[in-house]
Formats: C-alpha cells, sequence, structure tokens
C-alpha cells in the first residue's frame, strides 16, 4: 500500500511522449513531449491555431492521437473514451463555456460526478439503501463544492441565467467535483473583464493550494500566464518552440517571431 | 407523516375506487375501456418523453416497440395458458395464468427492450435526424417482419388473449384488465421519475444539453443511451402487451407509423422533458379521440387542427419543460416530482 | 440472363425515378430549413390527385386530344402543387419558424399538415379509388427479351432531365446560391440582404414541384389513386434522401434510385412480402456504417 501510494507520487500526474496529431493534411500537433509532476501550475501558450487545444482534445481523450503515447497518473489512455479517462483524473473546462444550461446548478455539479456513482439504473429504480447513501453523499459533496466556490447562493438557479464570469467560475467547480489529480483550463479568462480576471488569477492560486491538483492552462493573457505559472510551454504550428519558466518565455527570440513575426527584430 | 404518503394514499384508493366500478360494473364496459387506454397511452407517452424530451433524440417508431411487446406477450400467455389451433393445448395449467400474467407483460416489455437495442447502438455514433430515420426504419422492420411471421397470423393478426383473462377470471373473479393496467401505469410513471430524478439518470438530460461536455464530465454516454432507450422501448412493450390483452386482438397494421405519431403527438403537447405534462397530454388526448369520435373519418381532420393551432399559440406544448410542481408549488408539499 | 439484368434495372430506374423525385423535395426543404417536411409524401399524393382532375377536365370537359391534355396537365398540375406546398409554408410552419419554436415542433406541424391532407381527401372524395383517365396510348417494346413501354422510359428520362435542371438551379443560378448560403448560415443571410422568405418559398415551390411531376407519372404509370398511396412511399422517399446524405440533391436522386433498384432486386428473388423488411434493413445496414449517408458530410464537433 505503501509502496503504491509512494509510486503514484513519483510517477508524474501526465506524461506525454512524441504526441502527433494529423487532421488529413493538416498536421495540428507534432511529436509533442511533456512530463508533469503532481502540483505543478504550468502553461501552454501559442498563437491562434497553433494547435493548443487540440492538445487538451487529445489528453481530454476526445480525439484518438494518430500517433505517440499518453500516460495519466501512469496509465496509458490508448483507446480510452473521454469519460474513462475523466476516471483516471482528469477535468477540463472549455474554451467556450459547455455548462448544461436547462439543469439547475446544483445539478451541474452532481452529474459531473457522474464517473464515481458506484450505483446502477435498477438502484436508482429501487432507491435502495445503498442509492441513498450515494446520492446524499454527492449532493453533500456538491453543496460543500458551491459553498467553497461561493456559489451556493445559486444553487437552484440555471446557469444561462448567471454572469459571464460565474459561469467561468462554475464550469472551473464542476470539473474539480471530479476530484481530479490534473485539471486542464482551456483560456479560462477568454470573455473576462479586468477585474473579473484578477479574480480569476486569485482563484486559480487557491485552488492550486487547496485542491491538491496540478493545472495546466491555456491562456491569451500572458499576464495572468507570466503571474501565474511556474513553467511555461510554447507551441506553434503544433511544435514546440519553447519551454522554461516565464522570465526565460518573455524574452525568447521564437517566442517573439512566432507572436510578433519576422520583421520586427 | 399523513401528509408524506398522500400521493401513495390517494394512488390506493383510486385503485380501490377502480376496481370497485369495475367489479359492480357501475361503469360500462366502453367507458372502462377508455380509461384502460388512457393509462396505455400514459405508459406509452411518458414512455417517448424520456427518448424524445429528456434525452433530446427525436425517435419516431415507438409503437415497433410497443408492437414487440404487445406480440411476445400475446403469443406467451396464448402459448402457455390456452388451446389454440397452433399451440396446441396449454402448456401449463390455466390456472396458473392469474399468477403469471404480470410476469407475462413483463417479459413483453424485456423482449421490447433488447429490440430498443436496434436503435440503441446505432446512436452511439449518429443523432438528430439521421437516427430520426433509424428509428423509422426500426419501425417498419418490425412490422414487417411480423406481417411475414406467418405461425402468429402473419398480417392477419393474432388473438386469444381473451382465453386468458377469462381463465384468471375463473380462479378469482375480478376485473383483472383494469387492475393490471393501473398498476402497470403506475408503475411506469414512478419508475421513469425515480430514473430521471437520479443523478444517474440526470447523465440523461446532460446528453441532452451537451453531449460533449457529458462525455467528457465523466458521464458514459454509450451505456446511458443505451439504458435509456431500453427503458423507453421496455416500457412501450408494457403498454403494449396492456394494448392487445385490452382488446384481445392483435395485428401489424396497428403499430404503425401513425400509432408512433400519436405517441409522439402526446408528448411534444405535454410538453419535452416534463413528465406531467406527457401525463397530462395523455390523458387529454384520449378524451379528445374519444369526445370525437362521432365525426369519424372528419376527426383526422379536426384533430390535427386542433394541434397546429395549439403548437401556433402555445409551441412548447401545455406544461413546456416545468413540472406540475413548478406551476403549483403548494403540490411540492405532498409530493418531490423532481 | 443479361435480358433479366436489364429489364430488373429498367423495371429499377423506373421505380426508383419516383422516389428520386420525392426524395428531391425532401432533400431541398431540409438543406435550407433543416426541417423534415413530412407532408412531402401527401404532397405527391395531391400532386397525384391534381393530375387527375386536371387530366379529366382537359379529356372530358376540354374534349382535347391526348398528347395536348399531357402537355397541358404536366405543367399545370406542377403549378398547382408547388402552391399547396407554398400554402403550407405560409399557413403552418412560417409563423412558427418566426416564433422561434423548437425545430421538432414544426416537425410535428408537418406531420399533421400530411395527415390533413390525407383525411380531407378521404371526406371530400370518399374512400373509393380512382381511375386516372388515359392520355396517351402506351407501346409495348420487346427488344431482345427485354419489355418495356414508352412510358417507363419517358419517366426515367424526365425524372433525370428534372434532376439535372434543378442541380443547376441550385449550384448555378443567385437563387440557388442563396439557398445553400442559408444552408450554411442562416444568422448571416439575412444580413447579407438575401430576402430569406422568399427563398424558402422558391424552395417550397421547386420541391412540391417535383412532387407534383412524380404524382402525374406515377398516376399514369400505376392509374389507381387512393388517399393514403403518398404516405408510405413519401416515408421511403424520405428514408432514401437520408440514406443519400440529406441536403445534398445529388445524393437523394442516387438515394431514391438505390431504395428502387434495392426494392427491385428484393421482389426478384424474394416473396413480395419481404420487399420492406429487407429494403429496409438495408438502409439500416448502409445508415450504421456511413451514419451521415452517402454524400452527407460528417459534422465536426468543435469544443
Amino acid at each position: 500500500m505503501t509502496e503504491t501510494v509512494k509510486n503514484r507520487e513519483s510517477a508524474p500526474v501526465l506524461e506525454i511522449r512524441n504526441l502527433t496529431q494529423q487532421f488529413g493534411g493538416l498536421r495540428a500537433v507534432s511529436d509533442f513531449n511533456v512530463c508533469m509532476k503532481p502540483g505543478g501550475l504550468i502553461g501552454l501558450i501559442g498563437p491562434n491555431g497553433a494547435g493548443k487545444t487540440t492538445v487538451f482534445n487529445l489528453v481530454s481523450g476526445f480525439y484518438q492521437p494518430t500517433s505517440g503515447a499518453i500516460l495519466v497518473n501512469g496509465v496509458d489512455t490508448a483507446g480510452m473514451k473521454p469519460h474513462q479517462v475523466t476516471g483516471l483524473g482528469v477535468a477540463r473546462t472549455f474554451q467556450n463555456i459547455r455548462l448544461w444550461n436547462d439543469m439547475s446548478v446544483l445539478d451541474n455539479i452532481r452529474v459531473a460526478q457522474h464517473g464515481k456513482l458506484q450505483y446502477g439504473f435498477f438502484h436508482a429504480i429501487a432507491r435502495s439503501a445503498h442509492y441513498q447513501t450515494r446520492e446524499s453523499q454527492i449532493e453533500q459533496e456538491a453543496r460543500e463544492l458551491l459553498e467553497v466556490f461561493d456559489l451556493q447562493d445559486f444553487a437552484d438557479e440555471y446557469p444561462k441565467n448567471l454572469a459571464y464570469g460565474t459561469q467561468r467560475k462554475l464550469e472551473i467547480a464542476r470539473a474539480l467535483s471530479s476530484k481530479p489529480s490534473l485539471l486542464l483550463l482551456d483560456e479560462p479568462a477568454a470573455g473576462l473583464n479586468s477585474s473579473d480576471i484578477r479574480e480569476l488569477i486569485r482563484l486559480v492560486r487557491w485552488i492550486h493550494g487547496h485542491f491538491d491538483v496540478t493545472i495546466w492552462m491555456i491562456e491569451h493573457h500572458m499576464d495572468v500566464m507570466m503571474e501565474l505559472c511556474t513553467h511555461i510551454k510554447v507551441i506553434d504550428f503544433g511544435e514546440t518552440i519553447a519551454e522554461g519558466i516565464p522570465e526565460e518565455i518573455r524574452n525568447h527570440p521564437a517566442v517573439i517571431t512566432a507572436y510578433l513575426g519576422d520583421e520586427i527584430i | 407523516m399523513l401528509r408524506r404518503y398522500s400521493i401513495q394514499l390517494i394512488l390506493i384508493a383510486c385503485g380501490g375506487l377502480l376496481t370497485y366500478v369495475a367489479y359492480e360494473e357501475l361503469l360500462s364496459l366502453y367507458t372502462l375501456s377508455v380509461l384502460m387506454f388512457m393509462g396505455v397511452n400514459i405508459i406509452l407517452s411518458s414512455s417517448l418523453n424520456l427518448v424524445n424530451g429528456n434525452m433530446g433524440e427525436f425517435s419516431c417508431g415507438h409503437a415497433g416497440f410497443m408492437c414487440v411487446g404487445a406480440y411476445v406477450s400475446s403469443v406467451l400467455g396464448v402459448w402457455l395458458f390456452t388451446k389454440d389451433k397452433v399451440f396446441g393445448v396449454p402448456l401449463l395449467d390455466p390456472e396458473w395464468a392469474i399468477y403469471a400474467f404480470p410476469f407475462i407483460i413483463l417479459v413483453g416489455g424485456v423482449a421490447a427492450a433488447f429490440a430498443g437495442l436496434l436503435v440503441a447502438i446505432p446512436s452511439y455514433k449518429t443523432r438528430g435526424d439521421y437516427l430520426a430515420i433509424i428509428t423509422i426504419a426500426a419501425n417498419y422492420i418490425v412490422i414487417s417482419a411480423i406481417e411475414n411471421l406467418g405461425v402468429i397470423g402473419g398480417s392477419r393478426g393474432f388473438m386469444g388473449m381473451k382465453q386468458v383473462i377469462s381463465a384468471m377470471e375463473d380462479v378469482v373473479y375480478l376485473p383483472w384488465m383494469p387492475i393490471w393496467v393501473f398498476v402497470f401505469t403506475i408503475f411506469c410513471v414512478w419508475a421513469i421519475r425515480r430514473y430521471v430524478s437520479s443523478t444517474f439518470g440526470k447523465g440523461v438530460n446532460a446528453i441532452c444539453q451537451d453531449e460533449v461536455a457529458a462525455e467528457i464530465m465523466s458521464v458514459n454516454t454509450n451505456k446511458i443511451k443505451t439504458v435509456t432507450f431500453m427503458v423507453s422501448s421496455g416500457l412501450a412493450g408494457i403498454g403494449g402487451g396492456l394494448f392487445a390483452y385490452i382488446i384481445g386482438y392483435v395485428n401489424p397494421g396497428s403499430f404503425n407509423i401513425l400509432k408512433s405519431t400519436e405517441v409522439m403527438v402526446m408528448v411534444y403537447l405535454g410538453g419535452m422533458a416534463s413528465l406531467s405534462g406527457s401525463v397530462l397530454s395523455a390523458i387529454l388526448f384520449t378524451l379528445l379521440l374519444e369526445a370525437l369520435r362521432p365525426l369519424q373519418i372528419i376527426k383526422w381532420i379536426v384533430v390535427p387542427l386542433l394541434l397546429i393551432i395549439v403548437m401556433q399559440f402555445r409551441p412548447e406544448g401545455i406544461m413546456g419543460n416545468r413540472e406540475l410542481s413548478d406551476i403549483f408549488p403548494w403540490l411540492k408539499r405532498f409530493y418531490r416530482f423532481k | 440472363m443479361l435480358a433479366t439484368i436489364i429489364q430488373n434495372l429498367i423495371n429499377a430506374l423506373q421505380w426508383g425515378s419516383f422516389y428520386a423525385l420525392i426524395a428531391l423535395g425532401y432533400t431541398l426543404v431540409y438543406g435550407v430549413l433543416t426541417l423534415i417536411n413530412f407532408a412531402h409524401g401527401d404532397i405527391f399524393m395531391v400532386g397525384a390527385y391534381i393530375a387527375f382532375f386536371v387530366a379529366t377536365f382537359f379529356l372530358t370537359t376540354a374534349e382535347l386530344p391526348g398528347w395536348a391534355a399531357l402537355a397541358l396537365t404536366i405543367p399545370l398540375t406542377m403549378i398547382l402543387t408547388s402552391m399547396v406546398g407554398v400554402a403550407l409554408e405560409r399557413v403552418a410552419y412560417r409563423p412558427l419558424r418566426r416564433k422561434g419554436a423548437n425545430r421538432l415542433y414544426v416537425v410535428i406541424t408537418a406531420l399533421m399538415c400530411g395527415l390533413i391532407l390525407e383525411n380531407a381527401n378521404l371526406a371530400l372524395l370518399g374512400a373509393s379509388r380512382k381511375a386516372f383517365p388515359p392520355m396517351i396510348t402506351e407501346h409495348v417494346y420487346n427488344i431482345g427479351g427485354v419489355i418495356f413501354t414508352d412510358l417507363k422510359i419517358a419517366v426515367i428520362v424526365t425524372t433525370i432531365l428534372a434532376f439535372f435542371v434543378l442541380h443547376k438551379i441550385v449550384t448555378k443560378t443567385r437563387v440557388g446560391m442563396a439557398m445553400r448560403a442559408i444552408s450554411y448560415d442562416k444568422f448571416a443571410v439575412p444580413l447579407m440582404g438575401i430576402p430569406m422568405d422568399n427563398i424558402i418559398v422558391i424552395t417550397f415551390v421547386l420541391g412540391s414541384g417535383m412532387a407534383g411531376l412524380a404524382g402525374i407519372m406515377f398516376a399514369m404509370s400505376y392509374p389507381i389513386l387512393e388517399p393514403y398511396m403518398g404516405a408510405l412511399i413519401g416515408w421511403k422517399a424520405f428514408i432514401a434522401a437520408v440514406v443519400g446524405g440529406i441536403g445534398d440533391i445529388r445524393g437523394a436522386f442516387l438515394g431514391g434510385f438505390l431504395l428502387g433498384a434495392v426494392e427491385i432486386l428484393v421482389v426478384a428473388f424474394f416473396p413480395s412480402t419481404f420487399r420492406d423488411l429487407i429494403a429496409f434493413t438495408v438502409l439500416l445496414v448502409i445508415l450504421a456504417f456511413r451514419p451521415t449517408g452517402l454524400f452527407g458530410v460528417a459534422k465536426t464537433t468543435k469544443i
């Protein structure tokens, strides 16, 4: 037991080896490598169309890679469906918020725990004792999570009626409700105003401390990335062009070229 | 305490009253049969609502599954308990029919649930209008398969179910059909409500609203789709079995697309994803059809016309996606609808 | 052997022609509105009845010779049938569209419209079948064992011509361009100054016109009319359109002929009661392997 726990601790949360994704003639991701130790807060940046979201889609199992391997907590995810990958401890948010708009906020959080329900159809119909305990646990956990995110007042509200910033927050809360070890944030600051962004930075930092979770985020707001991330990876046209701590990235010539073009230099 | 069990008490009282009224023959046979069809229609519309309303698919072949249930339970009952030209002497003592009847209906439901796989498996890859076609095709396939099964009457139909009922009445004289229709109607609505209100069943709504998010947020969408289609078609099979035993005669022609359309109309009239809406619209629709019966063929002009008008003024159906308790909050004291 | 093959091929093409023409109407409306116009099969039936009345009028009241009656019946029927289609659009679909009702409610309305057409016909004209008056005398040809009539060939040729005309309209004209634009993006098109409603009316005119054409030719080939003739053939044509890839007129055309071929083949080898069973099973298998049909483009989900 202690042995496996130790193994888990030392094993990388996410390891990607030579990942390549081909869409027809387009090579969206090419020879991508990453190895994440638990507890990091890593950034992924690159110009529009660089393949950042594709990487996230590959990690969350939405696409099957053309070649290469993705290991989540030491388990190869090849051939797995997204919900199975989520079961291994990956959760994510989306660039365009994808909440279930006609379900209450509380239900949004509850359904995201679908992977660890531990009961099936017949338990639900019979309302067995097992069902009752599990269901009340789930509800309690969901309410606690809402409270932690200061969303408890909206529990019976529909997400579509919430402010944009609150929806972003709810989506992060929903992702965390499956108790992931790796949280993928796909442009969490998109569409937020500057005060919302300040709050988002506080929120992400606080989640990172509070939830024992590795965070990997895509973001176009450089100040957010520079402030939050301990390590940043830059890709362009699917290829990794630079990586390192924020200061290195800021002055990296390849990064400046990728974002601003050759002429400037 | 009384408040908590009020719904159960009301239901038991209703069931008792229905049994008494039927036993004493206070209601005409016609009224009684209308009530029974109402029950069957409630089963059909609420089960289709699970797929078309809660899951947001567009199934237009519900009558096909009803047909499977009707034939399986009819053939099983007749084969086991009656003397028949085709199957010969009864396999079991007809006295047992009284105990076996609910199981016969359930077996029909299970068979229909497996027929539901015909639609569930393609639904992994496709949805929307393409799935609609698959359901239409499935309906036609079921009907023409039975039309080609000469052993059970083919397109001429199959009968003998009345004898099963009279075998039951010979043992204990009770109005068995009204009782069982009542029991199964309550069972179906109850099962659907429990399913959709559990976290497990809320996955169905998640699929409807955003399938990609559902799959990525750990909902096993294929499993939920399979379960939902099987539950929906299985309950339709139960409805079909009851329908067959009420009439005492089935033929494939009565389960065609027109029947599916009727069920679909009930669902959309009631409002998508509203269970109480489905129940309500099934009751209203049955009454409407019966009230307009004297018009004969004109009925089928008036009914669609009425529906078109309803759609123009209330395009979301009677209830929208709300339940009764959303409209009358005081009902929540007695019963949690969601 | 060769004769049998050619014989079956001609039969399949003729039988598939009706499916193809009706499927074109489904696919046109679907392409523009993403609405399954379930009343379309009944519009085909109405087309056949209109042809019946028009032809009877020209032959008996106006006492025109057969060829003249035919020449007048075809355009007149197509125009009148188009008007039925447009009327449905105006009365039933457009108000719902304006209200932004869920697409499925429009579909239910379409189903109800179909029922009204069927039963109104039954109520007005009675349950007796109508015999379509012969306008031209058919000639039977026998070439090397292959038996066919000039009518059969005419049906096939007309269908193919109609398809090419329609294809030209959709791909080459401004109206066609607007139709395709609407199917790509409903929200941007009105902003570009394209009159949505007019384009939709034209779509219904074209689709119903094709159904009217199918109605005349069907009535001439199988001269018995009854109110429910449109229902089954309509559902099947719809399935054919989907197998071809709904929204694509080439797909509808090929899907129609494919369904015709499957049905003719089944009847050639099995008892005719198996026709629906096997035809639908084949379609189900095709859809299982190509979920968006033969010509349909799979929609990629972006996240």
